[in-house]
């Protein structure tokens, strides 16, 4: 909508500019007409675009990779190109955790959780576009999504990975953990519906691998890590329809903030060779039910 | 007739003062006392909410074992043995094993559970889920973290393991709230496994910190996702089907 408005500033500016030059009525009433069209396309468009009210994905609508069908975010995501649909993995949605409001785990230090996962997510997008991955973010700023509305911007996307960054509040300083979500048992109503809540159901096995992967590659990086990646009841990867990994970096009690910073390079680093690792492997599911 | 009023008023202001200076510090002990009251009677509620299931001395003492941290930032659990008086009854023993993992340990490195935090209710189901109200310190002292939080809920669902054998499954409020997270991570709208003995097939369990990820089976994709229906409710909480009920302790969970 705003693009729209800025639209129409621009026209008015060239309206007043030609008025100027003497140019005269015909231009504004071609201009006028010119903004008429525009409007009457971006309408069109409009009335295309998915209700945000869409009670369900499918699986198949969920392998279009074009296509959003679930409800979208309180922050449009930006994607640094513009989508190219393939098969297999080709996006990854990186969620720098909290923000807003919500500032995440502080140190005694003043540093906050949700401003630092921001820097770190820049830094693991780059890596991860280096590898010809397509990134999407859930949020660019100090917002605060609901842990729906990030899910939702990965389950709109076909052939993606979810990535959560966190940085801890324990743990020994310099060490970073992945976190796949706990086991959940797959359970379908009678329609074949897997419910919102459960979408990470099918993807588990998926995660297991893919967060194993890169917690190898952290392992090598940051002594002290665990070699392999651990279950936790993460309340972000529930709900989310792909394969999806918590990132945890020990942690906001270091005095000095430059501690922290220095991990980035080697996050991202790790971040980004395994999900490319991982892509071989990762099949989207395509109509039928049938991998 | 000025000079005269002058006096006077000079005069009251000095008396004031005086008054003043000897009544200051008076006022100031008084506060100190109120306030001290206050925090003994604060002190002596949350002595009353703890000490709802008295030790009873008549039971015979028994070995608990009780889990804290390990001290090394590694999010490890260690137990310890602790000899108590337990109830044979599963709820009573339940409280009194869950108020002494509260008090913490003698090295408060080692708490997994805020200081502040205190068990408020405490119920056990015929299908052996169990269900702990906690004080909200629990949610607002726990520090932020998947670790961290993963440890607190570990330390309670492995010492209620460990200790009263009927206990299957752990559902957590908060103030008798279903709450979405513990501290903005842990989902608390499930249930957490804590017989990992006796494993049931149940929805949204926790499997114990720092347990490492069952390899991924095979190098094959999963099967394929069944559509997904997404609630109106945009946050989300509560809305594990299975366990809705759980959250005003209204009827039992239903088996999946």
């Amino acid at each position: 909508m705003a693009d729209r408005f800025g639209m129409l500033l621009d026209v008015g500016n060239i309206v007043r500019m030609k008025g100027r030059a003497r140019v005269g009525k015909s231009f504004r009433i071609g201009t006028l007409l010119f903004s008429l069209v525009v409007g009457a396309v971006a309408l069109s468009f409009s009335s295309q675009a998915p209700s945000q009210t869409t009670p369900a994905v499918s699986a198949t609508q969920s392998a279009v990779p074009q296509t959003p069908l679930t409800a979208t975010p309180q922050a449009p995501p930006q994607t640094s190109s513009p989508a190219v649909p393939r098969a297999g993995l080709n996006v990854v949605v990186l969620d720098p955790a909290h923000g807003g409001t919500d500032p995440g785990a502080r140190g005694t230090g003043g540093i906050r959780e949700s401003e630092i996962v921001l820097d770190f997510a820049a830094q693991v997008r780059r890596a991860l576009e280096a590898q010809g991955f397509q990134v999407v973010q859930t949020r660019q700023g100090n917002e605060d999504p609901s842990f729906d509305d990030r899910s939702a911007i990965a389950n709109a996307q076909g052939g993606a990975v979810f990535v959560t960054l966190h940085i801890a509040s324990t743990g020994l300083p310099g060490t970073a953990r992945v976190y796949v979500n706990s086991d959940l048992p797959v359970t379908t109503d009678a329609g074949g519906l897997i419910s919102w809540d459960r979408a990470q159901t099918p993807f588990q096995g998926l995660s297991r691998k893919l967060g194993d992967l890169v917690q190898g590659l952290l392992a090598q990086r940051f002594k002290g890590s665990p070699s392999t990646a651990q279950t936790a009841a993460v309340r972000q990867l529930r709900t989310t329809a792909a394969p999806a990994i918590a990132v945890e970096i020990s942690s906001v009690v270091v005095e000095d903030r430059a501690d922290l910073d220095r991990m980035a390079p080697g996050i991202a680093d790790a971040i980004a060779t395994g999900i490319a690792a991982f892509r071989p492997s990762y099949v989207v599911p395509t109509m039928g039910g049938t991998p | 007739m000025t000079a005269r009023w002058i006096r006077w008023v000079v005069g009251v202001l000095c008396v004031a003062v005086l008054v003043g200076a000897i009544y200051f510090p008076i006022l100031r002990r008084r506060l100190q006392l109120a306030a001290k009251l206050q925090q003994q009677t604060t002190e002596q509620a949350r002595r009353e909410l703890t000490q709802a299931v008295p030790m009873n001395p008549g039971e015979p003492r028994v070995k608990a074992r009780l889990f804290w941290g390990s001290g090394n930032s590694d999010g490890l659990l260690v137990d310890s043995t602790v000899e108590l008086p337990l109830s044979s009854d599963p709820v009573l023993r339940s409280k009194q094993v869950l108020n002494t993992l509260l008090a913490g340990p003698v090295d408060a490195e080692l708490r997994t559970l805020p200081p502040d935090g205190v068990l408020l209710a405490f119920y056990l189901l015929p299908n052996g889920t169990a269900i702990a109200d906690f004080s909200e310190a629990l949610a607002t002292a726990t520090p932020s973290g998947i670790q961290s939080e993963q440890l607190a809920v570990d330390s309670i669902t492995r010492t209620l393991e460990a200790n009263v054998p009927g206990v299957q499954r752990l559902k957590i409020l908060i103030h008798g709230q279903e709450m979405e997270t513990l501290a903005g991570h842990l989902d608390l709208t499930g249930t957490f496994l804590v017989n990992t003995k006796g494993v049931q097939a149940t929805p949204a369990v926790a499997t114990p910190v720092s347990a490492p990820a069952t390899p991924a089976s095979t190098d094959k994709p999963a099967p394929a996702p069944a559509p997904i229906t997404k609630p109106g409710s945009s946050t989300g909480a509560g809305a594990l089907t299975p366990e809705k009920g759980l959250g005003k302790l209204a009827q039992p969970e239903r088996k999946p």
